[in-house]
């Protein structure tokens, strides 16, 4: 094992020691220590990322100009049958080595700032454990080798966000909110699992690499197998693959599964800014960009499913995002909408050099969002430490009150709004232009997307730092400390010079470097539709008046319906409530006790007790009746013998 | 003395041992200790076990050993054990000492109480080792007894009616695995008790489909198969917590190792012709179960209900007879085994002090007892499947097994059988958010202590347990492996591979 190996190892194990130890330990801890060692296991995990990403990137991963696959570990876990086990192990690669940089990066960046955010909060300790557990689950997911070792941490993950959603595990919102989004992505694992079944079933293995070669290979006989059997005009194959694709929409929020996470939000902030940001909501993205190749190859009608899915949420998130009023709100469906891009950035991407942009593209925007949406809401996080409220009509004027999240948040919103130089820039740009190319459409909804989310940035912006500041709170400083400031500041410097990255030649499709094309005349759209996303926003929210809210009655039904985002929450409730509930299990439990307890066991009881009490007569004790009943049995024989033999 | 006959020799010493002490702090102590040698002469055997194993032991059950018991009816008291039955002796043994540390605090006749605990544990070994059928059927028949008067004198809420109820539930059950075992013993033509001298005999298909109808129903009710699973949500509600905790933990496993070893493991031909009726009512238990655990109020109903959902993968794992459900069943049965007894252990913790079950009453719980909270929030989790706990390991080897069978029947039955891991995810939550999660609701609530030394050590002891299995679960598969292949290469002609 070289040291690269062990690195890789224990950017994994460190996190689950310091989960242990705080979660065994931690009430004997001062918070201060409990604090102290989470921080310190994750900036080591983010040090040993650097160097391991370094190394694959430059050294030990590059062979003859390729970056090749490398397993770092494996070992059998849980064997199942001859062909099928689950094996225990690390991959490096280039999308895998991508994602240890930028969770063990946001991870450390977040514990630090939790050092200032949650100062003086209850069960301190425990919150870092779970912080932990997280980042240990989710770089477990990243570097799985074996698809139902992604399944284990995909659920670990789940978990943790539970876990750390219902943080404030006394306020009913937050109870509702972490079920919610338990039950919700469990839901979309039950397609994964169905989906990791189909695909283990007919390719004989679990191992990712093997299922992929299997299912790609020109003349495979599994291939052959999978794709002979049809349903609804697609192929076993692609079945298995949407179903899979089921988990991912599930954790990666899209439509219409997205409905957990604004509810999320009910979690501390910089718990957003990591899970529900900038890392466990891409699992779903990374699972597709995974098992790319056997989309891409074998199965283009499922990717197309995917682009057409990402194409619409991003929009559909785009839209009740302009209308929020609660800060977090609206980071979170930009969240939606952000990972939309990149779900459709792999939808439109094809296999071999020239069609495979897109998935760079997309790991590009995974990469890049999450410094700027990190930021975004550690930002978020800081002006709601400041004012102690998440609601819009509470904030204004902030600027000169906060200016270190002022500029940063700044910086962030330059970026997520595509203002050329600045990260978000580049890596959208590679997602329309790898669009406009193979599904013109879903560039236009891009397109359009993108001027949206411009507004609603912007719209954020000013009517935070700008507008008219809310008497009460004028007199607000930056109370926080260098712990919450300095996260701010680096993340800062990723979110705006993270886009200059040659990322081509690091990811790709096939491990072969490319350049991600960049044609002038291309950008002039969407910058310009930024540019007016922005104007607009400046017009309506730089300054207090009434336009916005006269433009909101203007087109008031369709204001109402994104205020109350669609109505998807109803009615979902509607189909648990009131089917699930009331039609499946009342009855159930109602026929359980009435029908077969009470008809079938205590009825056979009855009747028992019945026919005793019916017999019972004729155990009179009086001697009269007995001599009777003999007689009457003689009598019987004897008329029985004299008919058989008469 | 044989090494096997000390599993039972140590609980009759114990047991009398509390017979003739004379006050309660012993007796407690007197069973404690007993039931700790015995979790500790349980491992031992199995190491012993594993080292034979390792030394190229090849026979299908180890350390046999056989005692005259009525030779003219050829009964002997004949044991010998293979991985199988030694993870489910591990089981027990843990249960049984997890049981008495939460009993701590029984007031009542407690002479009488760890009595009938050390009687109702000496059955299970009793089972778990015989080969003889009629000796194991003794042993099942002998663990009723105490369950009836566990209920009964310490249970609480309808405890007549519940008591009762088990009782005459299980005795059915086992009137028809007797009628089973007389039909072994005289079609078959051996005129032998002994389950491995009749797994070699060739029983003929019209008798085999009669024995195994009645064996696996017989065997099933045990288990709470639908729809004979009744008696275990009243049973459990009544219990007193130690008694829930053998009920679910040990008693239901009986069934499940029966069903296995006794009506599947004898008459293969019949199991492949008509393992597809247990298949409907163990997917008709799982996912029917699990909705209608959905809308309990009552914590105790709730893990009673989702027991019979969740035994319902042991009945499907069977039924499946591919080697990866069996080997999935086999595990679910001992994960289901610790996972519930410390589920029941931290409801009984909670019901000792707030004297309600109902999940809408409580609340605050984690607030005002982290450990309990925890422990109960642990085994949920468990519950639900969660990965680095034994429920997932064996859920999932079920399914993986289950997928082998191809066929739509097949199939539809896994999917349901899948589909129950969300409504899982719902009841448990729900019953966290309401009764751990939240403030608390009732001020007498915060006069509340958390666990005692007593409960602490019985739930880590079971969480270890659980921990165990869902960390290293190739500890335990490679201690069933070879049994598990024995077992399904009686069914390789229909099911392939």
């Amino acid at each position: 094992m070289n040291s690269y190996d062990l690195s890789a190892l224990l950017i994994v194990i460190l996190p689950a020691l310091s989960f242990l130890v705080l979660g065994l330990f931690g009430n004997r801890l001062s918070n201060r220590v409990s604090g102290l060692i989470g921080c310190a296991s994750l900036v080591t995990t983010a040090i040993l990322a650097i160097y391991v990403a370094a190394g694959y990137f430059f050294d030990f991963g590059l062979v003859g100009g390729v970056h090749e696959k490398h397993i770092a570990l494996q070992f059998q876990w849980l064997k199942f049958t001859e062909n099928l086990s689950i094996d225990l192990g690390i991959v490096l690669d280039p999308i895998s080595v991508m994602m240890l940089l930028v969770i063990t990066i946001v991870s450390s960046m977040v514990h630090i700032y939790s050092l200032g955010y949650m100062k003086g909060e209850e069960y301190f300790e425990r919150y870092y454990a779970y912080l932990s557990l997280f980042s240990f689950s989710m770089l477990g997911l990243v570097i799985a080798v074996n698809i139902f070792q992604m399944y284990i941490f995909w659920e670990l993950v789940g978990v943790s966000s539970f876990l750390l959603i219902g943080f404030y595990f006394t306020k009913p919102s937050a109870i509702a909110a972490a079920k919610k989004a338990f039950i919700v992505t469990r839901f979309a694992d039950l397609g994964f699992l169905i989906g990791i079944l189909m695909l283990s079933y007919n390719t004989k293995s679990l191992d990712f690499f093997t299922i992929i070669e299997r299912l790609t290979q020109v003349g495979s006989p599994y291939l052959a197998n999978f794709t002979a059997t049809s349903f609804m005009g697609m192929s076993a194959l692609s079945w298995a693959l949407l179903l899979v694709f089921m988990g991912g929409a599930g954790k990666s929020a899209m439509f219409p599964l997205h409905i957990w996470l604004p509810d999320a939000m009910e979690g501390p902030t910089p718990v957003s800014a990591l899970i529900h940001a900038a890392t466990m909501v891409v699992a779903g993205v990374f699972l597709v960009a995974r098992l790319f190749p056997v989309f891409a190859i074998s199965a283009p009608d499922a990717l197309l499913i995917i682009a057409y899915i990402g194409a619409f949420t991003a929009l559909f998130a785009a839209l009740i995002a302009c209308t929020q009023t609660d800060i977090k709100r609206v980071l979170a469906y930009s969240t939606i909408s952000q990972i939309a891009y990149m779900m459709f950035g792999l939808g439109v991407a094809g296999w071999g050099a020239e069609n495979s942009e897109g998935f760079t593209g997309s790991m590009f925007h995974l990469f890049t969002h999450a410094f700027f949406k990190a930021l975004l809401f550690l930002g978020a996080g800081a002006v709601i430490h400041a004012v102690h409220s998440n609601e819009m009509k509470d904030m204004g004027g902030l600027r000169k009150s906060l200016p270190i999240t002022h500029i940063t948040f700044l910086i962030a919103c330059l970026a997520i709004a595509g203002v050329p130089g600045l990260s978000g820039f580049f890596s959208k740009e590679a997602i329309l232009a790898a669009a406009f190319h193979s599904h013109p459409t879903i560039f236009y909804v891009g397109l359009f997307t993108s001027g949206l989310t411009a507004y609603y940035m912007f719209r954020l912006y000013f009517r935070i730092f700008w507008h008219n500041p809310v008497p009460e709170h004028s007199h607000n400083h930056e109370g926080h400390t260098w712990a919450m400031n300095i996260p701010l500041i680096i993340l800062a410097v990723g979110a705006a010079l993270a886009g200059w990255i040659p990322f081509g030649s690091f990811v790709s499709a096939d491990g072969k470097a490319m350049e991600l094309p960049f044609h002038l005349t291309f950008s002039i759209a969407p910058v310009a539709f930024g540019l007016i996303g922005i104007g607009i926003a400046y017009l309506l929210y730089a300054k207090k008046n009434d336009v916005p809210d006269k433009i909101a009655s203007s087109i008031n039904a369709f204001y109402k319906a994104s205020y109350n985002k669609f109505y998807i929450d109803e009615i979902y409730l509607f189909i648990t409530k009131k089917v699930l509930f009331n039609l499946v299990g009342r009855p159930a439990a109602w026929f359980d006790r009435t029908v077969v307890n009470g008809l079938f066991i205590n009825g056979s009881a009855e009747a028992t007790v019945a026919t005793s009490r019916a017999i019972k007569p004729m155990q009179s004790g009086r001697l009269q009746s007995y001599t009777m009943f003999f007689l009457g049995g003689v009598l019987l024989l004897a008329a029985l013998l004299i008919i058989k033999f008469m | 003395m044989d090494i096997l006959s000390l599993l039972l020799v140590f609980p009759v010493i114990t047991a009398l041992g509390i017979l003739v002490a004379k006050k309660d702090k012993v007796v407690r102590w007197t069973a404690l200790s007993g039931s700790i040698v015995q979790l500790f002469l349980a491992i031992g055997i199995t190491a012993y076990y594993v080292s034979l194993r390792n030394a190229g032991e090849t026979g299908q059950m180890l350390l046999e050993s056989s005692y005259e018991w009525f030779a003219p009816l050829q009964i002997y008291f004949s044991a010998a054990v293979d991985g199988i039955s030694l993870v489910m002796i591990l089981m027990t043994a843990m249960v049984v000492v997890a049981g008495i540390l939460v009993s701590w605090k029984i007031g009542k006749q407690v002479k009488e109480f760890f009595f009938l605990i050390l009687l109702l544990s000496l059955s299970a070994y009793g089972f778990f080792i015989s080969t003889n059928l009629f000796v194991m059927f003794f042993f099942l028949e002998l663990a009723v007894i105490p369950k009836y008067l566990l209920i009964g004198v310490w249970g609480s809420g309808r405890k007549d009616y519940s008591a009762m109820k088990l009782a005459l539930m299980l005795m059915f059950g086992s009137a028809l695995v007797f009628i089973g075992i007389l039909g072994l013993f005289y079609f078959t033509g051996a005129q032998t008790w002994d389950f491995q001298e009749i797994a070699k005999m060739h029983i003929p298909i019209e008798t085999q489909r009669i024995l195994y109808i009645l064996l696996f129903t017989g065997f099933g009710v045990f288990t709470a198969m639908f729809p004979f699973h009744t008696w275990a949500p009243d049973g459990h509600s009544s219990a007193p917590t130690a008694a829930s905790m053998f009920l679910a933990g040990i008693s239901m496993k009986l069934g499940g190792y029966g069903c296995l070893r006794v009506a599947t493991y004898l008459l293969p031909d019949a199991a492949q012709e008509l393992s597809w009726i247990f298949i409907i009512t163990a997917s008709i238990a799982i996912i029917y179960g699990a909705f209608a655990t959905m809308m309990q109020k009552d914590l105790k109903y709730m893990n009673a209900y989702s027991s019979v959902s969740h035994c319902g993968f042991v009945i499907l794992g069977i039924a499946m007879l591919t080697k990866a459900a069996v080997t999935g069943a086999v595990m679910q049965m001992v994960s289901h085994g610790i996972m519930t007894a410390l589920f029941f252990a931290s409801i009984g913790m909670i019901y000792d002090r707030a004297h309600t079950r109902q999940a809408d009453e409580l609340g605050g719980m984690l607030k005002q007892m982290p450990f309990i909270g925890s422990a109960f929030i642990i085994s949920g989790l468990c519950s639900l499947g969660l990965p680095g706990f034994s429920g997932f390991v064996s859920e999932m080897t079920v399914f993986v097994g289950s997928w082998e069978r191809t066929g739509v029947f097949y199939r539809v039955a896994t999917i349901l059988a899948c589909a129950s891991i969300v409504v899982t995810a719902v009841y448990i939550l729900r019953a966290v958010g309401f009764a751990i999660w939240g403030t608390v609701t009732n001020k007498e609530y915060l006069k509340f202590k958390d666990a005692t030394w007593s409960e602490r050590s019985a739930a880590v002891l079971l969480t270890l347990g659980i921990l165990i299995i869902g960390l290293a679960p190739f500890l335990f598969i490679h201690l069933i492996d070879a049994d598990t292949t024995s077992i399904v290469s009686r069914f390789i002609a229909v099911v392939g591979k």
